[in-house]
């Protein structure tokens, strides 16, 4: 089973068997922004944890999506841009924004895996 | 702020239970969505009906034999000649011709004039009332005593009509005492969304059974602001404090055609309310800029504060309400441009995030507007 991590920021992280990260946002963050209508995707290249490289529009607002660590995105859904509802109806699966090739796996540790997301979903509701 | 220190609605305690999210919107707690959210909430309007809590709103109620040749001198509209039983949009002016709240005037008869204004400028307006029509009408608030339903969309009128058969003949902005389920109502044939329906003046404590009731018919879903938004943009609609404010006149704003043909410049009763000086003169000479609507040519919503500039990147204006419209399927905006910008067709770009976002400068409404006129 591939491992799945996540972030405070309610991102979704999924170690690929080619060792790319596969990033997200959660149902519960998606239903939480509404009615995706435009993702702004990044542009392939190396970044640092905590840089915005997307940008996701809902009928009322603009959210950041930043980078869960720091490396270098090597792909990008291009499918969010014909369709960004996506978001909406496939968070975990059809919905991912990019891959990313991590700088440091041990990096992942420090996030959360499910139990952990859980319960800090169940500590903020 | 926490929503504890919010006013509430005769109508909070449905919108929770309905599980609407909540926002504070002009000191009052609000619900921007239902759990069907944004997006459904406003094609269900636009295909069948939607039901708006808009009793945040400011309701006056002024009588006096003088009370319309006295609110005549407050705004650039014929009031003295608004007929019974009929509704206009009007502007309040300070003595610069700007824009100190937009509102809905209605003849009630009997020397009554009845007044919607917005729920962030209501204390500010009735003061302005009381201080300019003291000794000539009274000037009572129904903030309190009355809540204000509005329902829209092409099924409002067989929904209503079936509470109260007369509503159906009534035509758009008409104005009538309506009895609902029992109750004393004020309906006026108008809304925010384009679409035909109704505003319903409701005594405070009958609210939520008159709510419940419409919520009740088939063809009716609660609506919550955040479309209320998207469909009054969609219906090339000015929000006050956001596409204009009392620093923007009548003719900046591109409500011209909301000065009555009586109080213009060669009018029967020309001027007579605060700035005429300065909206005519503006009137006369053009305006350095003014209000367009906006259709950027890519899918990236353009938000209000986005900066407009030319092909030379120099900056001609600023983006005032813009957003995602449902209905037509992509991103529209409403700003403020330099005249000469002004012309439909003109290209112009708007700055998200860094980069240039190229618009067309478009006629208003981008969906057209389906009022019943009879």
């Amino acid at each position: 089973m591939s491992m799945l991590r996540f972030t405070p920021e309610h991102e979704w992280l999924r170690l690929e068997d080619s060792g790319e990260l596969t990033v997200g946002i959660t149902s519960f963050a998606q239903q939480a922004l509404g009615d995706v209508v435009f993702v702004q995707l990044p542009d392939l290249g190396q970044y640092g944890e905590g840089h915005e490289v997307a940008v996701l529009e809902s009928v009322k607002a603009a959210s950041n999506i930043s980078m869960p660590l720091a490396g270098e995105v090597v792909a990008v859904n291009q499918a969010l841009s014909d369709d960004p509802e996506l978001v909406n109806a496939s968070p975990m699966q059809d919905g991912w924004f990019f891959r990313i090739q991590v700088n440091n796996v041990a990096d992942l540790d420090a996030l959360m895996d499910q139990a952990g997301y859980d319960r800090f979903l169940a500590d903020n509701a | 702020m926490s929503t504890e220190q919010l006013q509430q609605t005769p109508l909070h305690g449905l919108h929770l239970e309905l599980g609407a999210r909540m926002v504070p919107f002009a000191g009052y707690a609000m619900p921007v969505q239902y759990p069907l959210g944004v997006l459904k909430e406003h094609l269900h309007t636009r295909e069948q009906a939607g039901l708006f809590d808009v009793s945040h709103m400011g309701q006056i109620r002024l009588r006096g034999a003088q009370a319309a040749k006295a609110l005549e001198a407050l705004v650039p509209v014929d009031i003295i000649d608004l007929p019974v039983g009929m509704q206009r949009y009007a502007l309040f002016t300070n003595a610069e011709g700007g824009i100190l709240d937009d509102l809905m005037v209605a003849n009630l008869g009997n020397d009554e004039l009845f007044l919607v204004v917005n729920a962030g400028c209501k204390d500010q307006d009735l003061t302005h009332l009381r201080q300019h029509l003291e000794g000539q009408c009274e000037v009572e608030s129904l903030f309190d005593s009355r809540a204000l339903l509005a329902l829209q969309g092409p099924a409002a009128a067989k929904v209503l009509a079936r509470l109260a058969p007369e509503v159906g003949s009534m035509t758009f902005m008409q104005f009538a005492p309506v009895r609902l389920l029992g109750v004393d109502c004020y309906v006026s044939r108008s809304g925010y969304t384009g679409e035909d329906g109704y505003e319903i003046s409701v005594p405070a404590e009958a609210a939520q059974m008159l709510a419940r009731s419409l919520l009740a018919e088939p063809e009716v879903e609660a609506i919550g602001l955040g479309a209320r938004d998207s469909l009054r943009l969609e219906a090339g609609l000015c929000l006050y404090g956001h596409d204009m404010d009392a620093t923007t006149t009548p003719i900046e704003a591109s409500l011209t055609w909301a000065i009555s043909k009586a109080r213009r410049a060669d009018g029967v009763r020309a001027g007579g309310f605060p700035g005429a000086e300065r909206i005519f003169a503006q009137q006369r000479e053009g305006v350095a800029s003014k209000r367009v609507g906006l259709l950027p040519s890519e899918r990236v919503p353009v938000r209000e504060g986005a900066l407009i500039v030319d092909a030379r990147e120099q900056v001609i204006g600023r983006v005032t309400s813009g957003g995602f419209g449902p209905s037509l399927g992509g991103p529209l905006a409403m700003g403020t441009v330099q005249s000469e910008y002004a012309a439909l067709e003109t290209e112009v770009f708007a700055q998200v995030r860094g980069k240039l976002v190229p618009m067309r400068v478009v006629r208003t409404p981008f969906v057209a507007q389906r009022y019943y006129r009879g």
